[in-house]
């Protein structure tokens, strides 16, 4: 962090809920009396593109974007998005990354090659990295959908922020729109919010 | 429902730009809005729409939408029309001369430039239609700015009786940033229209005293935008550089040189001219930061001042810190290394059809079928350009399919001689503007081919309602449009209208190759929903039997993002020749049981999932 601004860049793919993990932070961000600012680049991002989603944070945010080299904090929702991001973040940052593999089509007919390591590429970079199967802990919680509240608990104890701010707000959301998923949500964060804690690197 | 629509006075919220205009719009009094969904203005009226004091509606296009607020102008009520830059070409018919007429009903016209080109055809500045339309332009640069200038645009236009342009960026649109809401609706009572001819009615004896009177209120707004609070100037310790900015590039200029005088126009047409000679006085070099094109640069450097702008900043494309500092570090003499960390090359991912898409059998079919010229348009069938299908030539604009097919068809060159010309064209672009092309095509006696995919959606931007879905904005239904019936109504001959279901792979392909043997126009129209809409109905996922499966890949071909390759295997024919066969598996999560892939599939290697569950058995299998 500098002059009091967090980056957080969560990274993904149309449909892994990425925008909503993003919009979580924010307004756990803004609940917190930060100025915030969230963006992303998804016009297509419901056809299997790329997601990601910029959230800044801190006394006083202009620029909605987070430049290369500038990001704290990397949620990658897919172990190949998570590399492609890399670039963004600080020689100091760190990264949060589902081991999913999701290869897309070109990757499958054999245009192109799914990189062969990427958590250890991302580890050898020199950034703090933790990996983990979100989507294991999903399964055995019984909805592929909780992989985005998993994420959310595995970086809750890295924010500026106390990990019960995020879990509060999220909780509350799922209280206000879908009472029904709100226990299994909060189970889902806290396993998260344990993987989380095992560091694959430096 | 947004949480924003019950808002208390000064209370502060995380708002979407597009949020913000729609709850300034509901404020400011608006009793119309219209629009025609379009990346990134589409949630401009869909939250418009959750506020019930104001009609909203989906408009056929963006002409349509601009004249039904122009309507509503005259009949004294506060309109708002919102659409994406492309939008502005269709809509500009209407508003260049309702410009000159002026309006009653204060009228404002949000325009979102898709900077950056992220789902768009193009990249335009919308900063011109104020120069070319005499009509002011406001340009908020965040959340809490365009929520503000929207309530101005209103009492601006009612002011000087002329259409306001309050032009907006992706980076204003979708960002979400903090609002604080001020207050409650002012209701704004709509007088009724009174009649005028002489103001009213266009014709040339009408228009031309109207000419002096549009240019004498241009010289008011330039008078007004001198003085407009909403022209900042922001004073900075570090006087070599002073930037003159509008819209999101301030938010960068702020972030990249804080230190820096800053004069940031938000009413940024007409330019306040004087304000800008008065602020360059101040500081060493004047810099314009602006995106996309140099307008503001061009205009100031016509009244003989000094500026620096597109010769060191990109001429196109989203500007950002990271942009800014490697082309301005070197005006202060310190040069600036771009950070770079070394990084191995990951795959694309471009954007591609959904699992189960009905325009996959389409595309099948298409990239199944030789000589063919397919011209494409606007919409998720675009991507038939990509990969595996490779099977779309042309993609311009909203509804061209059909006459760039007619005048592909008519100019036909020398290597075109034993092709067949094909348009390829969803139900919402159909109606927006393809209907003329339609209309055209039979009138002249054309020899086209129609693929009139009707997937009941809007698709591309989020599956909005439009007259062929039987629905309006709020969900409520209106009379559906029959297209077999439209077509002949248009002139096609009944027996050239043919209605397939595209799962039906193939009927598909004999249908695509029947109709384009034809020598007359001719029209397909498909019938499945867009799998990501409500209508859509999943049924039980398949999956590939290994050991049937021959790794023949024909299902592979069908572009399915739920069918992937899981092995290569390559073999030797008795013929000597070597062959390499792709197997394929299903992923079930993805998989949403359309069975299309069953039809690709010779040895009978896919079928639907045994276990039982909720989900019913599809009906075909």
């Amino acid at each position: 962090m500098l002059d009091g601004i967090t980056n957080i860049l969560v990274v993904g793919i149309g449909g892994q809920g990425v925008m909503t993990a993003a919009e979580m932070l924010a307004r756990t961000a803004l609940n917190q009396g930060y100025d915030v600012k969230k963006t992303e680049v998804a016009g297509m991002a419901q056809r299997g593109g790329v997601v990601s989603s910029h959230v800044r944070f801190g006394p006083k945010i202009y620029s909605p974007q987070i430049d290369p080299g500038e990001a704290d904090l990397l949620i990658g929702f897919e172990a190949a998005e998570a590399l492609r991001w890399l670039p963004y973040l600080r020689p100091t940052g760190g990264a949060m990354v589902n081991t999913l593999r999701l290869a897309p089509p070109v990757v499958s007919v054999g245009l192109y090659d799914y990189p062969v390591d990427p958590i250890g590429e991302l580890a050898q970079a020199g950034i703090e990295v933790h990996a983990f199967d979100a989507g294991a802990i999903a399964a055995e919680l019984g909805n592929a959908k909780l992989v985005n509240t998993i994420m959310l608990g595995a970086i809750s104890d890295y924010l500026p922020f106390p990990a019960t701010a995020l879990r509060e707000c999220m909780i509350e959301g799922f209280h206000a729109y879908k009472p029904k998923l709100a226990e299994i949500n909060a189970q889902a964060f806290d396993t998260g919010r344990e993987a989380g804690h095992i560091r694959t690197s430096s | 429902m947004n949480a924003v629509v019950h808002a208390k006075a000064e209370s502060r919220h995380l708002l979407s730009g597009n949020e913000a205009v729609a709850r300034a719009a509901w404020e400011a009094g608006v009793r119309v809005a219209a629009a025609y969904p379009g990346t990134p203005a589409t949630e401009i009226l869909e939250n418009i729409a959750l506020y019930p004091d104001i009609y909203s509606e989906w408009s056929v296009n963006e002409k349509v939408a601009v004249e039904v607020a122009i309507g509503a102008s005259l009949a004294g009520s506060r309109a708002l029309a919102a659409m994406k830059h492309v939008g502005m070409n269709v809509a500009s018919d209407a508003f260049m001369t309702q410009s000159l007429a002026g309006v009653i009903g204060g009228l404002v016209i949000v325009v979102a430039d898709d900077v950056g080109l992220s789902s768009s055809q193009n990249e335009q500045d919308s900063r011109y239609w104020g120069r070319f339309g005499h009509m002011p332009v406001l340009e908020p640069a965040d959340s809490q700015e365009a929520y503000e200038m929207v309530k101005q645009a209103f009492a601006l236009s009612e002011q000087y009786e002329v259409p306001v342009i309050v032009r907006m960026t992706t980076r204003v649109c979708h960002v979400k940033a903090m609002v604080t809401v001020a207050g409650q609706r002012t209701e704004h009572a709509a007088a009724g229209f009174q009649k005028n001819p002489q103001r009213w009615v266009m014709t040339p004896a009408n228009a031309k005293p109207r000419l002096p009177v549009m240019h004498q209120r241009e010289r008011q707004l330039q008078a007004l935008s001198e003085t407009s609070d909403l022209n900042l100037s922001f004073a900075g310790s570090d006087r070599r550089i002073g930037f003159v900015t509008s819209g999101p590039a301030f938010m960068h200029v702020r972030e990249t040189f804080p230190n820096a005088p800053v004069l940031k126009l938000g009413f940024s047409c007409p330019p306040p001219l004087e304000k800008i000679r008065a602020f360059a006085g101040q500081v060493d070099t004047l810099v314009v930061v602006e995106e996309t094109e140099p307008l503001l640069e061009t205009e100031i450097r016509a009244t003989g001042l000094e500026v620096c702008g597109k010769d060191i900043l990109p001429r196109w494309g989203e500007l950002a810190p990271s942009v800014l500092r490697p082309a301005i570090k070197p005006l202060l003499g310190e040069p600036y290394q771009v950070p770079t960390r070394p990084q191995s090359t990951v795959f694309p991912r471009p954007p591609t059809m959904c699992a189960s898409c009905p325009h996959l059998g389409p595309y099948f079919a298409l990239s199944h079928i030789r000589n063919l010229n397919i011209v494409g348009d606007i919409g998720c069938y675009t991507l038939g350009a990509g990969h595996p299908w490779n099977a779309l030539d042309t993609c311009t604009c909203m509804g061209a399919s059909l006459s760039m097919a007619h005048g592909m068809d008519k100019g036909r060159g020398a290597s075109d001689e034993k092709k067949s010309i094909v348009a390829v064209i969803g139900d919402s672009t159909f109606l927006h503007m393809g209907m003329q092309g339609l209309l055209n095509m039979i009138y002249n006696r054309g020899n086209v081919t129609v693929l009139l995919l009707d997937n009941r959606s809007v698709g591309m931007t989020g599956g909005q309602e439009n007259p062929g879905t039987g629905q309006n904005l709020h969900g409520l239904p209106t009379p559906r449009v029959d297209f077999a019936k439209l077509a002949e109504a248009l002139g096609v001959r009944p027996e050239r209208i043919r209605m397939v279901d595209p799962y039906e792979l193939p009927t598909m392909v004999k249908l695509v190759r029947e109709e384009t043997k034809m020598n007359e126009p001719s029209i397909i129209i498909t019938n499945r929903p867009c799998s990501l809409t409500d209508r859509f109905e999943r049924f039980r996922p398949y999956e590939v039997i290994d050991d049937q499966c021959t790794g023949c890949g024909n299902c592979i071909d069908l572009g399915c993002p739920a069918i992937s390759v899981s092995r290569r295997e390559t073999v030797t024919a008795k013929s000597g020749k070597s062959k390499e066969l792709v197997f394929a598996r299903i992923d079930a999560n993805t998989c949403t049981g359309c069975h299309m892939c069953v039809e690709t599939c010779a040895p009978e290697a896919i079928v639907q999932q045994p276990q039982a569950n909720t989900i019913r058995v599809h009906p075909h299998a």
